[in-house]
């Protein structure tokens, strides 16, 4: 199995890769860490007359702190989230949830941008980003915007992208305030196999233990990473595991559950209502020990 | 201009096992394809062809990458070390090779390449593993034959006699 031909760019700039997308728009597809990218040009499900590297584009590959919190590169490699003190201290989440993205070898190369514009369902990073409410940078020859993390994601491999335009940067809000917690769960048939469902929750409590901010991604069971409506009744409440799960429960019931040969519409929904109240427990917990 | 889409050559320089090499190539060729076909380097083996199973499993710039899911004209520049060099000039075998030749860790072999390739790059961050790292660290690798029990094993071989020449180094 071998890709189609195709032409090669490597640009060094971001503006010379905006560049030739804005020429060749729908027939150029922009290779990051190609983890996804190549094996479905090997198997020739996408057929690019154009391939755009940006590994060249140094841009595009840095970890920032500003004011504002932690700026992450698209083309930063997924094993740097495992690796780098900064991101640890800043969204211990995203170090939680690494090991669990692919394996070792593909998250050398593989990238954070180019997960979260691949959009699968069953990748933990879309869901990371939105329990984060971090705010994607996309830019194109015409314009730059800026998109919250809970409205870039269109369903099945679906973004609000355009062919034209590339996710530069993320942007994902800075040190967590006090008593902040951050919890992850996810099942998969075999260590870095795809998620069968997954969760991830961050959740504040205040001084009297009672909760302020609570946001709850399942994923890995509809067409993409879902934000619990549920968690709205946790709000000036104090968490006891009961009501966890029954959030967790309630959370499941609104996704539109996927079947495959892997597992069932049902089992998965079962299955991520366990996880969503284990990351939500373990929000609480690390917010109480905060 | 080039006669069809696709098959404009690019020249590129890689340093294999640390002699630099070159090709010229077209886009679609993957990294692994110039290793085993124009450099004759056959110890990478490519089961899959789409990521799943590791065999062509290869150190890029250091880190374990398949082969399978880079493009030659990407490597261009690198540093790629494959399972040929290991072992380096010596009449021995890297100490990885010999833990998995005691341990009888391979039996077919094929999936062997790029599980040592895996292993010595993991080993090099985490000379210390638990058993238990050690076969997630090995979750991208494939084997049918063996059952992995001998190939973890031998991993902690290898790791235990890492920190002891360490230690005595």
């Amino acid at each position: 199995m071998r890709p189609a031909p195709f032409e090669y760019f490597a640009p060094r700039t971001v503006e010379d890769a905006l560049d030739l997308l804005a020429c060749h728009g729908g027939d150029a597809k922009l290779l990051a860490g190609g983890q996804s990218l190549v094996p479905m040009m090997n198997m020739r499900l996408v057929c690019p007359g154009l391939v755009v590297d940006l590994n060249r584009v140094a841009a595009l590959g840095g970890v920032r702190e500003d004011a504002r919190g932690l700026r992450l590169g698209a083309l930063v490699r997924q094993h740097a989230l495992e690796r780098d003190a900064r991101i640890a201290a800043a969204a211990p989440l995203l170090a939680e949830a690494a090991p669990f993205i692919g394996h070792l070898q593909t998250r050398a190369r593989g990238t954070v941008g180019g997960s979260l514009v691949h959009a699968d369902p069953a990748a933990e990073l879309p869901a990371c980003m939105i329990a984060l409410d971090a705010v994607f940078h996309l830019q194109s020859a015409r314009a730059q915007r800026a998109c919250r993390a809970q409205d870039f994601f269109r369903g099945l491999l679906a973004t609000v992208l355009e062919p034209d335009e590339l996710l530069a940067e993320i942007e994902v809000p800075g040190v967590p305030a006090p008593r902040t917690g951050h919890g992850f769960a996810e099942v998969a048939r075999r260590h870095g196999d795809f998620a069968l469902a997954g969760a991830c929750a961050v959740l504040a409590l205040d001084a009297a233990g009672v909760c302020r901010h609570a946001r709850l991604v399942i994923f890995g069971v509809g067409d993409g990473p879902h934000l619990a409506r549920a968690t709205a009744g946790l709000l000036g409440e104090r968490p006891s595991a009961a009501r966890l799960a029954e959030v967790g429960r309630a959370t499941a019931g609104e996704i539109d559950a996927r079947g495959d040969l892997h597992a069932t519409a049902e089992y998965r929904r079962r299955v991520a209502a366990g996880l969503a109240a284990r990351a939500l427990g373990r929000a609480a917990a690390r917010a109480e020990a905060a | 201009m080039t006669a069809r889409p696709g098959s404009t050559a690019h020249d590129i320089a890689v340093i294999v096992n640390g002699t630099e090499r070159r090709a010229r190539v077209i886009p679609r060729m993957l990294l692994a394809d110039v290793l085993r076909e124009e450099w004759g380097l056959t110890g990478t083996h490519l089961g899959c062809e789409h990521g799943a199973c590791g065999a062509c499993t290869v150190l890029v710039d250091g880190e374990p990458t398949r082969s399978c899911l880079v493009f030659a004209v990407q490597a261009d520049g690198c540093r790629v070390d494959t399972v040929e060099g290991l072992a380096g000039d010596g009449p021995g075998l890297h100490p990885l090779q010999e833990a998995f030749r005691a341990r009888h860790a391979l039996q077919c072999g094929f999936c062997t390449p790029g599980i040592l390739m895996t292993l010595v790059a993991y080993l090099r961050l985490h000379p210390a593993p638990s058993e238990t790292e050690v076969r997630e660290a090995l979750s991208g690798n494939l084997c049918r034959c063996t059952g992995y029990q001998h190939i973890v094993q031998a991993a902690l071989d290898a790791a235990a006699a890492g920190r002891a020449a360490a230690a005595s180094a």
